[in-house]
């Protein structure tokens, strides 16, 4: 095309939808500056009235997201002076530190529970996708239907019968019993992003392959495989998120030993009312790695939040 | 590829994890509440841990999931907890359902007697049937609904005179529901140190417990009752009589003329933030915060002062809270769980639970002549558990608690229909529930 | 679903690769990787699926494990049918359905419109704008109820910056009217981005030559805009619809985070409603009924949208 093309827009244009947009934008991103900012707040000032915009930023979010403490009287304190910087954080306020809180644990739940999850329905709809791609399977149009109708259901209707089925197979509140169903919510998405991935890669690669000597399991993780990996990698992400953030299963299925951060993170609770500073601190914690992951995903975003109805 | 890592660690995290939850009969995990009085636990705990070789830890959760994560835990059957701090309504279920052991023997085998205890603590918090000597827990944690008020405020001069000729009386801590009305309108809108402050912040929440645990404290004292003291299923007149209507529109009015905007799902750590900064001149909760009030930079020390809920025209009741332990029966660990509480029910631990910040039930502490004066709020924890009431413990106490968070939520926040309707329909639901359960 | 959009790839597949050259069949090939998905699927979705079928003609409790269990028919249906509690939170959850796919269809396109202005770092700020829809709902929502605050929050502040009203004259949470708006910002809020992205790739699907045509035919801007434009993004537009009314359909964790379904049962969509049931009052029976009667209505609604949706693409 020319260097003047009809539907480019002109400079003016694109100046005022430039405008626009990083306004909405910025809108857009107030509430999660504001979790920011409030994780560096201390206690009264995070429940300033009115709200402080500018305030002297603490670390008392982070110490208090990480440690259980208690009140002690003024005769104990003063026996016995803080040693590092988050116990002087904590003594100024007339307390102790009595322990670690659970957020590490309900972190890690996450971390296992997330690439568990992650991990197999990947796993599985490789194989799924890959034989849905290449074969002649009968009812496919069916089977696959089916296996996206899965996520229509809402999660609390499914967890009726999945409470019922945890607690006679003694699954409640573990680890495989969340890993696997998770597994099986993303096995929807996992099969049909990656068949989109896999209907893309040439079968004339694979036949190369057969007719050099390969078996057809060889062709599919020597061949396929390595072709798919982008595809594979991007759908691993979108599972990961998915595990990330679930509530609704991993409110009711769970409790103390594998409980999620989700469910946690609300529920964080301070000395005397709500802890916003360690709730905030928490969130961002929790939310950065998303954050990260979806720029890492521009790419391949829309496909994946469409079950590769809409790719670019 | 990175992914073969990921397994690896996870599965070895299972497998210890499943490890951990197996039999280890000296690991013990308490379930309670997550609020100051259960970081107190932790620290009180730590005697026991030395003493008796067993390990603790802790589960706790916050109050508006409390219910709900515990009472699952429970039905599902599961092992969390050896040790559970359950709410003093869910004594009827625990027992009924089998979720708690009886602890009739054990206390005779041991020497602990309830009759050490303060008496509305054993029927509130062990007893299941109530007024029938089975114990299904030891009283753990008093709680009771109490009031906090802004004593600088109160004391402020201007305040004083433009009080005083206004409703012809002196601004102190009010002695009956309508003074307390008064004095939250007196300070709605007001301006204190450049800041619009409100009146009270009362207990309005919608999604646990929240606005039946406040508005009882007003049905109560109008004339409220759960049902016929003859026949305690027989609800019509009792449940909706015009007294309790009567003290459900006091609620309502004390809601529209004299608290924060926005404060409409309140509940005890909301009531608490209003409270320390600076929002508002009275606060409705549960006498576990004044500890915490009391040692506030901002609100603390001469700054705050406590009463117990005012006496209405029908009686004078506060609204129960605390806790009794019990031993949960799914447990592995029941023996260590038994050596638990005994160690917990020692004069010498409950009253150094008292100086951590736990409200002890036992008479041995509360008794002392030194107790009344050894905080400030410690006269009025005495005072407030002399009138305390409780909502239904029955088995399906759940239920009821739906019923009336929806009827009283609708009524009072939403503005739907009047008192009569909201509690006529809730006698309607209640009876409805009675009827599943086979109890009519 | 949209078989038309989404098979595309698959129907376009020769068949003649499924040739046997070594090793396994392909067809024991087929098998042995489709099995294990088909197999999970079965356990955790369909199995438990005739569990709640059949649970829903009992009065079963699941926190009485023991206790009697009677076959009552039909009764649990009547009984839901009837109840005017579930329509009015089936009256919340249409009011949240229709008004955010409204605001998030007016907003995402047009934001998709303008971010196809091509101006210099669209990417970059593309990118941020998707963040919201990425994070935890539970997470974010909670975070919310203390932006809505009116003394101490974010929210009233802002909006009385705008307006010049009192921050404190008005509560979102708190009040009626408002509540039901409170929870269609903050979803409008989190997922604009998603109805952008697949307009954004509707109009980048529109090959320029298009327009260049029309251009030669002297057809106005606004004319090339609702005779190309909308009709060639409409597809698009339609298939997020879809998506957004599956997943606001099933809306649970946000709202229960930020309102808790109050106030009074203003904002108790049936997801909140269904679990109150099921896990706080364990009628076990009555929820699986309750449970089955929302299946049914959003697969039957989201089978006749698929029919227009295809209608639309054969256009």
């Amino acid at each position: 095309m020319s260097s003047y093309s009809i539907t480019e827009a002109t400079g003016r244009q694109k100046w005022v939808a430039g405008v626009l947009v990083i306004g909405y934008a910025l809108i857009t991103l107030m509430p999660l500056l504001w979790i920011l900012a409030t994780g560096f707040k201390s206690s009264p000032d995070s429940i300033a009235y009115p709200p402080k915009v500018v305030f002297e930023p603490s670390l008392e979010g982070y110490v208090n997201l990480f440690t259980t403490q208690t009140r002690q009287s003024a005769e104990y304190l003063e026996a016995n002076p803080p040693e590092t910087w988050y116990e002087e954080i904590v003594h100024d306020k007339g307390m102790v530190i009595a322990g670690p809180s659970r957020f590490g644990e309900r972190f890690m739940n996450s971390v296992i529970i997330g690439f568990g999850s992650t991990f197999l329905s990947v796993f599985l709809g490789t194989l799924a996708a890959y034989a849905f791609s290449r074969y002649r399977i009968p009812l496919k149009d069916d089977l696959l239907f089916f296996i996206l109708s899965t996520r229509m259901m809402p999660p609390i209707a499914i967890a009726i019968p999945i409470f019922l089925m945890f607690r006679t197979l003694g699954l409640s509140d573990t680890h495989a019993g969340m890993i696997l169903l998770y597994t099986a919510v993303n096995l929807s998405l996992s099969v049909w992003l990656l068949k989109g991935f896999i209907d893309e890669i040439p079968r004339e690669y694979e036949e190369a392959a057969l007719i050099d000597g390969y078996t057809r399991f060889q062709a599919f993780y020597k061949v396929v495989l390595p072709q798919a990996a982008t595809g594979i990698a991007s759908t691993a992400i979108f599972c990961l998120i998915f595990s990330w953030n679930e509530y609704a299963f991993a409110v009711l299925l769970t409790s103390g030993t594998a409980q999620t951060s989700p469910p946690f993170i609300p529920t964080i609770i301070g000395v005397g009312g709500q802890d916003w500073p360690a709730v905030a601190a928490g969130a961002t914690i929790f939310l950065v790695p998303v954050m990260v992951f979806t720029i890492l995903l521009r790419k391949h975003l829309l496909r994946g939040i469409t079950f590769g109805a809409v790719r670019k | 590829m990175k992914t073969t890592h990921f397994l690896s660690a996870a599965a070895l995290t299972a497998a210890t994890g499943f490890a951990a939850s197996g039999a280890q009969a000296d690991e013990l995990t308490l379930c309670w509440a997550a609020w100051d009085p259960a970081n107190a636990l932790i620290e009180l705990s730590k005697d026991f841990e030395a003493e008796s070789g067993h390990s603790m830890s802790f589960e706790f959760v916050p109050w508006p999931n409390f219910a709900d994560r515990m009472l699952n835990e429970l039905n599902s059957g599961g092992k969390l907890c050896d040790l559970m701090i359950g709410d003093s309504q869910w004594i009827g279920l625990g027992a009924e359902a089998g979720h708690y052991v009886k602890l009739n023997d054990f206390f005779e085998a041991e020497g602990i007697s309830m009759d050490d205890f303060i008496p509305a603590t054993v029927t509130g918090y062990s007893e299941w049937p109530k007024g029938t000597p089975n114990y299904w827990a030891l009283p753990a944690f008093g709680d009771v609904v109490g009031w906090t008020y802004r004593k600088d405020w109160f004391e402020m001069p201007e305040h004083q005179a433009e009080f005083k000729e206004t409703y012809g009386r002196d601004l102190k801590a009010p002695e009956t529901l309508a003074e307390l009305k008064d004095i939250a309108e007196f300070f709605q809108d007001r301006e204190i140190d450049g800041k619009t402050v409100y009146g009270a912040a009362i207990y309005t929440e919608r999604g646990s417990e929240g606005i039946t645990m406040g508005v009882t404290n007003a049905l109560y004292n109008y004339g409220f009752q759960y049902g016929n003291p003859e026949n305690p299923y027989e609800l019509e007149g009792f449940v909706n009589s015009p007294e309790a209507a009567e003290g459900l529109e006091y609620y309502k009015a004390l809601y529209d003329c004299c608290t924060p905007p926005g404060s409409s799902d309140w509940y005890m750590s909301a009531n608490i933030d209003a409270y320390k900064s600076g929002q508002v001149a009275l606060q409705m909760n549960f006498a576990f915060i004044w500890p915490g009030v009391n040692a506030d930079p901002n609100v603390g020390g001469d700054k705050s002062g406590y009463f117990p809920n005012p006496k209405g025209p029908g009686g004078h009741f506060a609204q129960l809270g605390g806790q009794g332990i019990s031993v949960v029966s799914y447990s592995d660990s029941q023996d260590a769980a038994l050596e638990y509480i005994k160690w917990f029910a020692q004069p010498e631990i409950q009253s150094k639970w008292w100086e951590l910040g736990g409200y002890s039930a036992l008479k041995a502490v509360v008794e002392d002549p030194g107790f009344a004066t050894s905080q400030p709020y410690a006269q009025t924890f005495l005072d407030s558990m002399a009138i305390v009431k409780d909502f239904w413990a029955e088995p399906a106490y759940a239920s009821l608690l739906l019923a009336m968070q929806d009827h009283v939520h609708s009524y009072v926040i939403a503005g739907e229909g009047t008192a009569q309707e909201a509690l006529d329909a809730l006698v309607e639901d209640w009876t409805e529930v009675f009827e599943d359960e086979g109890k009519i | 679903m949209s078989e038309t959009v989404m098979d595309r790839a698959a129907s376009a597949t020769p068949t003649k690769v499924a040739r046997r050259i070594k090793g396994l069949s392909d067809r024991t090939i087929a098998w042995i990787f489709v099995a294990p998905t088909v197999f999970l699927l079965l356990a955790v979705n369909i199995f438990p699926l005739i569990w709640t079928i059949r649970l829903s003609f009992t009065n079963f409790r699941a926190n009485r494990p023991n206790g009697e269990v009677e076959w009552i028919g039909l009764r649990n249906y009547q009984r839901i049918l009837t109840d005017s509690d579930v329509w009015l939170t089936m009256q919340a959850t249409a009011h949240f359905l229709f008004w955010t796919i409204f605001f998030q269809v007016i907003l995402g396109f047009a934001l998709a419109w303008l971010i196809n202005r091509k101006f210099k770092g669209n990417d970059l700020w593309t990118t941020i704008i998707v963040f919201p829809m990425m994070l935890s709902p539970a997470v974010v929502g909670n975070f919310w109820t203390f932006l809505y605050q009116p003394q101490i929050g974010l929210f009233n502040y802002v909006v009385a910056f705008f307006t010049g009203a009192d921050p404190a004259s008005f509560s979102m949470i708190g009040e009626v009217a408002l509540a039901p708006w409170a929870i269609v910002i903050v979803d409008t809020w989190m997922w604009t981005p998603f109805v952008m992205l697949i307009c954004l790739a509707g109009l980048r699907s529109i090959p320029d030559t298009i327009y260049e045509a029309a251009e030669c035919d002297r057809a106005s801007k606004w004319r090339q805009f609702w005779t190309i434009t909308v009709p060639m993004v409409l597809p698009f537009l339609m298939l997020a619809v879809l998506f957004r009314g599956i997943e606001n359909f099933k809306m649970f964790d946000l709202v229960v985070q930020l309102t808790g379904g109050g106030p009074g049962n203003t904002t108790t969509l049936t997801s909140i409603d269904l679990k109150r049931e099921a896990f706080e009052k364990w009628r076990t029976g009555f929820s699986s009924a309750y449970a089955i009667i929302l299946f049914v209505t959003v697969f039957g609604l989201a089978s006749i949208y698929v029919k227009a949706l295809n209608k639309v693409k054969e256009r």
